[in-house]
C-alpha cells in the first residue's frame, strides 16, 4: 500500500511497472531513432552524466601523466630527432604542394569551378571513455558552444575518422567509419570506381559490400572520400583495401579494407569545417 | 562525519551503482575491451536478488537510461533491458537465492544473455548490430565473475546494514 494525497492505493505490481517503462522506453526509442526529437534532452542529460565521464577518463590522464614523467632523456631525443627529420621531409614535400596547389587553382579557374582544397580545421582533445560495447564512437572535448554541428567530418593526420552524430554543450560524440551504423561514400583512387564503405563493428575493419566480381578494383588500392552526399569533403583518404575475396556461390565480391586513419591511437582528433578557409591560411606555410 | 543507518544505506546503494556506471566507460587496453562483464547488470542483478522490495523495475529503468546517456546509445535500449533483466531477478529470486554458488553464476550468465540479446535485437533493428562472435564474451566473463562479485557485495551490504 502506498499513501498518495491522504489515500491509501495499492502499489503497483512489478509486472505493472514492467509494461509501463517498457512502454516509456520503447516510445523513446522510437522518437530517438525516427525525428531526433530528444537531442536537447540528451544534450541536458549529457551534462549530468559529464562529471561521471570526467571520473572515469581520470585513470587514463593519470597514467599517461605517470607515463610523461618518467620518460627518459634518451627516448626524449630520440623523438626530437624523429620529429625533426620528419618536420624536413614535410617542409620538402610543401614547397611543392604551395606549386601544386596554386597550379590546381589556375587549373579550376580555367574550368569555371570554385571548389576550394583547404579546410578549416580545428584540434579537439578525446575524452578518453569507452562507448557501448562493440559501437565505435569516441568522445571530443568541444561541443556546440565551439560551433561543432551535427554530421560534421573528423579527421587525423592520415585519413577520415568518422563524423558527429550527438553535439552536447562542452562534449560531442565521434561515430567512427569502422561502426556498424556508418557508411561512408568512397573513390578507388586508382581507377576510379565509385562504392560505398561500411564499418563492421569490429575495430580495424571496414567492408566494401555491393562490388561485383568485374568491378576494377585491387588489393592494396587507396579509398578516398569522394564527396558525395556532401557530408564529407573529396579527395581525403579513407582505407586501403586488404582482402578481395570472390566466392562464386555470392553474387557480391566480400571486401574488406583497412581505414586509414589511426582510430585507436593519439590523443587529438581534427574537426573541419569542409569550405571554411581558416583566417590564417588554414595551415603553416 | 557519522551516517545514520538510512544515510548509510543509501551512501551503499548509490556509491556501487555509481562504481558500476564509472567502470563501464573507464577506457580499457583495446585487447581487454571484449572481455568487459556488464559492471551495471550485475551490481543491478545482486541488488534486485538480496532486496527486491528495494531495489527493483524502476532503479534499472534509470540505470538503463544512464547507461543509455553515457554511451551514447539508441535512448531507452539499454533501458528496456535493464527494466527487463531487473523484473526476471526480482520475479525468480526466491529460486536464485537457494541455488549453490555456480549454478548462481549460470543464472546471472542467463540473465545477461537475455539482456545483449534484447540490446541486440534493438540495433538489428535500426541497423547496426555488430558482426562478432566476441559480442557474447561479456556475459560469459559476468557468470565467472559472479561468485566474488557477490561475496563483495554482501560484505557491503552487511556494512550498510541493508536487511
Amino acid at each position: 500500500m502506498i499513501n498518495i494525497f491522504g489515500r491509501s492505493i495499492r502499489a503497483p505490481s512489478s509486472l505493472t511497472r514492467l509494461i509501463f517503462l517498457a512502454a516509456i522506453s520503447v516510445s523513446l526509442m522510437m522518437l530517438d531513432h525516427r525525428g531526433h526529437h530528444l537531442e536537447k534532452i540528451r544534450a541536458g542529460l549529457n551534462v549530468l552524466a559529464y562529471p561521471i565521464q570526467l571520473v572515469a577518463a581520470a585513470p587514463a590522464y593519470v597514467g599517461g601523466a605517470v607515463a610523461d614523467f618518467f620518460t627518459t632523456r634518451g627516448t626524449l631525443r630520440a623523438d626530437n630527432e624523429k620529429l625533426l627529420a620528419e618536420r624536413q621531409m614535410l617542409l620538402a614535400k610543401l614547397q611543392q604542394f604551395d606549386a601544386l596547389e596554386a597550379e590546381n587553382e589556375r587549373l579550376r579557374r580555367m574550368l569555371g569551378s570554385a571548389a576550394q582544397i583547404a579546410d578549416k580545421a580545428v584540434a579537439a582533445d578525446l575524452v578518453e571513455v569507452s562507448a557501448e560495447p562493440f559501437t565505435r564512437k569516441v568522445v571530443v572535448a568541444k561541443g556546440s558552444q565551439d560551433g561543432v554541428y551535427l554530421g560534421q567530418p573528423v579527421i587525423d593526420a592520415n585519413g577520415i575518422m568518422g563524423q558527429v552524430t550527438q553535439v552536447a554543450f562542452n562534449v560531442s560524440r565521434v561515430t567512427l567509419i569502422t561502426d556498424a551504423g556508418h557508411a561512408i561514400p568512397v573513390l578507388d583512387n586508382r581507377s576510379g570506381l565509385r562504392a560505398l564503405v561500411f564499418g563492421t563493428g569490429d575495430q580495424d575493419t571496414v567492408k566494401i559490400p555491393y562490388l561485383t566480381a568485374n568491378a576494377d578494383v585491387k588489393e592494396g588500392d587507396l579509398l578516398v572520400s569522394s564527396g558525395m552526399g556532401g557530408t564529407f569533403p573529396p579527395g581525403y583518404p579513407v582505407a586501403q583495401v586488404s582482402k578481395i575475396v570472390n566466392d562464386p556461390n555470392e553474387s557480391f565480391l566480400a571486401i574488406t579494407a583497412i581505414p586509414a586513419a589511426h582510430l585507436n591511437h593519439g590523443k587529438q582528433v581534427l574537426l573541419i569545417w569542409p569550405g571554411h578557409l581558416a583566417k590564417d591560411g588554414g595551415r603553416a606555410k | 562525519m557519522r551516517l545514520g543507518p538510512d544515510g548509510r544505506r543509501r551512501l551503499t546503494f548509490v556509491g556501487t551503482f555509481a562504481i558500476a556506471l564509472i567502470l563501464a566507460i573507464t577506457p580499457f587496453p583495446k585487447w581487454a575491451e571484449a572481455f568487459r562483464p556488464d559492471w551495471v547488470g550485475l551490481v543491478l542483478i545482486y541488488w534486485c536478488l538480496a532486496v527486491p522490495e528495494r531495489v527493483s523495475v524502476g532503479t534499472g529503468w534509470l540505470l538503463g537510461m544512464l547507461q543509455d546517456v553515457l554511451y551514447g546509445s539508441l535512448l531507452g535500449s539499454n533501458a528496456l533491458a535493464k527494466t527487463l533483466v531487473a523484473y526476471l531477478a526480482v520475479r525468480l529470486h526466491l529460486q536464485i537465492r537457494m541455488f549453490p554458488r555456480w549454478q548462481q553464476a549460470a543464472a546471472v550468465f542467463a540473465l545477461l544473455t537475455v539482456n545483449q540479446l534484447l540490446v541486440l535485437w534493438i540495433r538489428g533493428t535500426i541497423g547496426q548490430e555488430p558482426e562478432t562472435f566476441s559480442y557474447w564474451t561479456p556475459s560469459v566473463v559476468g557468470g565467472l565473475l559472479w561468485p566474488w562479485l557477490f561475496v563483495i557485495l554482501r560484505d557491503l551490504r552487511r556494512r550498510g546494514s541493508i536487511a
